[in-house]
């Protein structure tokens, strides 16, 4: 896989600091399973965190939560290491284990607008955020939009191309919420793709304005 | 104080920590190797006090930090043999215990399924010698960086790392637009970079 465009180094950095939400942490984990560049950011990232921690003066700790932890490390099940899906390279890992190992193709897709299909994804209640997969037929060109809020975008399979260059499997659009777009997708295969948003996207031209709440994104 | 001074102090702060970190790596690794309970009581006094402190910045309780400290140091016990030494110090690993058992309560109380994002099953990208070395003294960079960057950009990393606010959060507090969040960001890491790439 070769990776052309990365996660943005301040969604990396709220990533490795836990305060990325959950659907935006799931795209940027799915990313980080594929891209080496990206992972040794985050492993660089996470310094800053260790350092910080380390900065901090220290609180005494009471007698009770001392001898309560020595005493509990008696009985606690030693972590393995965990049994990996088989890498079949469709999907990410993380995005693997949420479909529990059902392939893309069989998923139950709900058609939004001819060439348009979704596949809403569990989040918990904590999340603000929204997980969806995104199917776009071959060919097609989304409507020019902007986003009214942030947006992360992973390429699983096909390509599309915009403004930003060629995106493919692997690239990631981590895209401001100023910035407008329109992606075209390639003429050979329909494009798939994770994405995680925070607020409804909106679409820049009236018609595709009004069918927004038609095809729910 | 003179600057000189403060910085004599800021690196003898740091070589302390390098110093604590070595120690810590031994007892991480004797834990993993040899369930030794000595070690991790030695690990427990030299991290639970700053971990409880930790948790005590993001809002906790003295006594939910105590729990939290708990369950984190058992999470030390039981994955010491996760822990890998080319990855960064043991306080980093740590403090992504720390994180992750954080998010875990909030998708817990939330009563939804588990998404283990931590684990993005990085495989170790192998290393040569010298940046095996490198890396041992990272932390000692890391600590230099931070004193390096203008303070806007610290106080946007500490309001993520140890304040716990999303960057939308932390414009509102600042009362600047979120590009400017991240793009104080941006240049913090390009910094980090820059140094962790040229040691010395």
């Amino acid at each position: 896989m070769n990776i052309d465009h990365h996660l943005d180094a301040a969604t990396i950095i709220a990533y490795t600091a836990g305060t990325l939400d959950e659907a935006f942490s799931f795209v940027a984990a799915s990313h980080l399973s594929w891209c080496p560049t990206c992972r040794e950011t985050a492993r660089q990232a996470a310094l800053i965190g260790g350092e910080f921690l380390g900065e901090l003066e220290g609180t005494k700790i009471s007698e009770g939560c001392r001898n309560q932890t020595l005493s509990m490390i008696d009985t606690a099940t030693l972590h393995r290491f965990p049994n990996s899906p088989p890498a079949r390279g469709e999907v990410p890992n993380p995005l693997a284990r949420l479909l529990g190992g059902v392939a893309l193709a069989d998923l139950k897709w709900k058609r939004k607008a001819p060439g348009l299909a979704l596949f809403d994804l569990p989040l918990s209640a904590a999340s603000h955020g929204r997980l969806f997969l995104m199917r776009i037929a071959p060919g097609k060109a989304m409507p020019e939009h902007g986003h009214g809020g942030e947006e992360i975008t992973l390429i699983l399979s096909g390509a599309y191309n915009d403004k930003f260059g060629r995106f493919a499997k692997g690239d990631v659009a981590d895209l401001d919420e100023d910035v407008e777009h329109q992606p075209i997708v390639e003429k050979d295969f329909a494009c798939v793709c994770l994405v995680a948003t925070e607020a409804p996207t909106r679409f820049k031209s009236w018609p595709a304005r009004l069918i927004q709440p038609l095809i729910g994104i | 104080m003179p600057a000189l001074a403060s910085d004599m102090l800021n690196k003898e702060k740091s070589l302390d920590r390098q110093r604590e970190d070595q120690i810590a790596r031994r007892l991480i690794l004797n834990i993993a190797k040899n369930l030794d309970k000595q070690a991790f009581s030695t690990l427990f006094d030299l991290q639970a006090p700053r971990l409880k402190s930790f948790m005590m910045r993001r809002g906790a309780s003295p006594e939910q930090a105590e729990d939290l400290v708990q369950e984190a140091m058992i999470s030390v016990w039981t994955k010491a043999g996760l822990y890998n030494p080319d990855k960064g110090s043991v306080l980093t690993w740590v403090f992504t215990i720390a994180k992750n058992l954080r998010i875990d309560r909030i998708r817990k109380e939330a009563s939804m399924p588990l998404t283990e994002l931590i684990d993005y099953d990085a495989p170790s990208d192998e290393l040569g010698n010298d940046e095996m070395l490198m890396r041992r003294q990272e932390s000692q960079q890391v600590a230099r960086a931070l004193t390096e960057i203008p303070s806007e950009q610290k106080q946007v990393l500490m309001l993520s790392f140890v304040e716990d606010m999303p960057q939308m959060e932390i414009a509102r507090r600042l009362g600047l637009p979120l590009g400017t969040v991240k793009s104080r960001m941006r240049l913090a890491y390009i910094r980090l970079r820059k140094t962790l790439e040229s040691p010395n």
